[in-house]
């Protein structure tokens, strides 16, 4: 049925670069789930996975099969009172904001696709704009329900004395599928926000913005590769008008053809990010959640743009006193290197402690970029990047990489010895099998 | 989209992927339901589901709808526990084996019945109640390969056939009251019924599309629906081929 892994299917991450067939079982509902991880006919290693938003490895298992979650999409209980929502772990944020919004409450983190399945974002301990007011994700998980390959359907809460569910949060699905999600909600006044878009010239007034902005929930910079410390900040609140109106199930428009890779020189890429700033500088706007909190939603598969060869994000954290000079120096590298990062987002992380053993958010200022795959080229920027990161005491965001070496890794993540030994036997990742290498 | 419509709706086969993605509309609009399936786990799963998103209630139960005794007696049993009733959606159904079928006489015996009698019979006894209350419509899913037998197919594409045929009776003889029957007919889904197939590309549908089609012909519209629309171009030229050609293909 549909719980075996007798299909092969395509599957990739995010970033495209690695693509190929999978023994795949599509579990519908909770029984099939069971069945599938602990099937005797079951490839020789398994990975659950969401909707591949991840942009590395962290989804990708070449050695073996994969549970895709995405069939376990159902609600299962919400408690308007108690602002608590239970839901099967495959749903994807934005179908739960889409049955949520109308009663007036809402996710209170999210990341910047709505695309991202309720498991992912636990198995990521995702982040989102209002890192300083809500930190991760996983900080509102009450309960999750976690489906080994051995024993019984586990219910595990924050205080589980076993650790399990501080190595599942933020455990890049290593500990077992997560079944459910049991999640705490925030009010909204309304679905739209008020957002105001101030430019910047410097890298210091970034800071200085971040820091004058605490009355603000929501607080994000785009900063333009091509001359470092031009950027836009965006801030913002949610209003209080009472329209919940809710957002789209689909993106509005679809990739015009795989690969439009011209997109990507240097020079529409300068042209790019002028027009960018320039449509910024309006001030307040009212925005729908879609646009504010998703903007890169709104074209379907946009990944495809870059072309066969697909991309790689780079995305690191680097503690507050050290993040002025180490942003400084990844950017002029970045710029100096002219390898195309069309997206850079700058964001902060609050001192609210991550919940995971893993988790990729500690208190600093968060730095995203896309990069085009050209091969070595591409890889040893990174390299360069790792080494700017690891000097300032920060490190990479696993649920973004696919590529850095195990040595780099272990120094950034020194438990990771801890989730290998709740790691379930019979699951493997391309990702941890890098990482963990010694 | 919400329409102001709470109905009251019976679904035979309700663990399938495309009725659920319809019950999820319907229950956004505040609907009532009798869920009826092989597995209580699984009806039970979904009936959560459909009372979070909006659902007034939702009832359950486990039946083997080929084999179940009585129909009439429990149509009229289900409708009885909704206090009334705006749509029976019969979406059971069976891809079976057409080399089985072909070997092993029984197989294809049932695969006639779970495609074919099984579902006139309920839609029979729905329609039967319709008829006495002036309104409602009840709906089967049938399938493009009822359209054209080929050698592939033609066990189960014959079964839904008949069923579409069945259907459009039905929809004639209900006309003057008021009721309706519609049969709407499928091309490819990817749902756990086609499990085996290579999926993707435009002729692959969603459940979610199908689902959108059942909703919107459960008020309005003939007794065959294509879903998606296009198909029923697609099968209009398929139908179209001459004989020896086909006899020529694999399909
Ligand atoms: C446009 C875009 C913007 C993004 N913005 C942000 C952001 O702002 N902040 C942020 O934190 N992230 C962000 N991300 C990354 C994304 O949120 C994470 O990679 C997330 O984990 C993806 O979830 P998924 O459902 O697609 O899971 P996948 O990518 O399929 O899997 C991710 C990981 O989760 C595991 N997993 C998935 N489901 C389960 C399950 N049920 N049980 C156990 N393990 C499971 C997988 O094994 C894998 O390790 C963004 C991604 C995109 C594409
Ligand atoms: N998928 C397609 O491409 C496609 C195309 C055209 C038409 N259709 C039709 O669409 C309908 C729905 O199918 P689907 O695609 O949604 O596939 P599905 O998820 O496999 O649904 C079929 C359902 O029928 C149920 N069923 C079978 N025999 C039954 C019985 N004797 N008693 C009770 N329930 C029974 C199955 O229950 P169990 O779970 O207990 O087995 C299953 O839930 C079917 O009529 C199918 O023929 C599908």
């Amino acid at each position: 049925m549909s719980a075996s892994f007798s299909n092969k299917e395509p599957f990739s991450s995010w970033g495209r670069i690695d693509r190929r067939l999978y023994p795949v079982a599509r579990p519908r509902f909770a029984a099939d789930l069971a069945k599938a991880i602990a099937a005797p006919d079951r490839p020789a290693s398994v990975l659950p996975v969401g909707l591949g938003r991840s942009y590395g490895d962290s989804c990708l298992n070449a050695e073996g099969g994969l549970i895709v979650m995405t069939g376990l999409n159902r609600l299962i209980e919400i408690d308007e009172q108690g602002m608590v929502m239970r839901a099967q772990a495959g749903l994807s944020l934005g179908e739960a904001l889409r049955v949520l919004t109308p009663k007036g409450l809402f996710l209170p983190v999210l990341p910047g696709s709505q695309f991202v399945t309720l498991g992912g974002a636990v198995a990521n301990d995702v982040h989102g704009k209002n890192h300083l007011k809500n930190g991760t994700f996983g900080r509102w998980v009450r309960r999750i329900g976690l489906q080994r390959s051995h024993g019984p359907a586990l219910s595990l809460a924050p205080d589980d004395p076993s650790g399990l569910f501080a190595a599942t949060m933020g455990g890049f699905g290593l500990t077992g599928a997560i079944s459910w999600v049991e999640i705490g909600l925030a009010p909204i006044g309304s679905a739209f926000l008020d957002a105001e878009d101030i430019p910047f010239s410097s890298l210091d007034e970034y800071f200085q913005l971040m820091a004058e902005s605490e009355t603000f929930e929501q607080r994000v910079a785009w900063i333009d590769c091509t001359r470092p410390g031009r950027g836009v900040f965006t801030r913002a609140n949610v209003r209080h008008d009472g329209n919940f109106q809710i957002g789209p199930a689909r993106p509005a428009l679809s990739a015009p053809l795989d690969g439009a890779s011209f997109l990507f020189n240097g020079v529409t890429l300068r042209a790019f990010n002028f027009a960018y700033a320039a449509a910024h500088r309006a001030s307040v706007r009212p925005v729908h959640y879609s646009k504010f909190y998703f903007p890169l939603d709104a074209v379907g598969d946009w990944n495809r743009l870059y072309g066969a060869r697909g991309f790689r994000q780079y995305q690191c954290v680097v503690p507050e006193g050290a993040a002025r000079d180490a942003v400084h120096e990844m950017l002029y590298l970045i710029a100096r290197s002219g390898e195309g990062s069309m997206l850079a987002v700058l964001k902060a992380f609050g001192p609210k402690p991550s919940p995971g053993l893993m988790s990729f958010a500690t208190e600093g200022h968060t730095l995203a970029l896309d990069f085009p795959n050209h091969g070595e080229r591409t890889l040893r920027l990174m390299a360069r990047l790792d080494e700017i990161v690891l000097e300032a005491g920060g490190r990479i965001y696993a649920g973004k990489d696919g590529r850095a070496p195990a040595r780099t890794f272990q120094r950034m993540y020194p438990r990771w010895r801890e989730l290998e030994r709740m790691r379930d036997p019979a699951i493997r990742s391309d990702f941890w099998s890098r990482v963990s290498a010694t | 989209m919400t329409r102001p419509i709470a109905r009251r709706v019976i679904i035979l086969g309700a663990q399938s992927a495309i009725a659920e993605a319809a019950a999820r509309r319907f229950a956004a609009e505040g609907s009532r339901f009798v869920l009826v399936g092989r597995d209580l786990a699984r009806l039970n799963e979904i009936a959560a589901d459909l009372r979070v998103r909006g659902a007034a209630a939702c009832e359950v139960e486990a039946l083997d709808l080929v084999e179940a005794r009585d129909p009439r007696g429990r149509m009229r049993a289900w409708v009885d526990t909704l206090g009334g009733i705006s749509l029976v959606l019969i979406a059971f159904g069976v891809l079976g084996d057409q080399e089985e079928a072909e070997r092993d006489l029984h197989a294809l015996d049932r695969l006639l019945a779970v495609n074919f009698n099984a579902p006139a019979v309920w839609a029979a006894t729905a329609a039967e109640i319709m008829m006495a209350q002036g309104g409602g419509t009840v709906m089967a899913i049938g399938s493009v390969a009822g359209d054209r037998g080929r050698q592939s197919n033609y066990a189960y594409g014959a079964a839904k056939a008949g069923i579409g045929v069945f259907m459009q009776g039905l929809a004639h003889r209900l006309a003057p009251s008021g009721a309706r029957a519609v049969l709407v007919k499928p091309g490819f889904v990817d749902t756990p019924m086609t499990a085996g197939f290579a999926k993707g590309g435009p002729l692959w549908a969603s459940p979610d599309q199908i689902g959108a089609a059942i909703w919107r012909a459960a008020d309005k519209g003939g007794p065959i629906v294509y879903a998606p629309w296009f198909w029923r171009f697609i099968m209009l030229i398929i139908r179209a081929v001459p004989a020896f050609v086909i006899h020529r293909s694999k399909l």
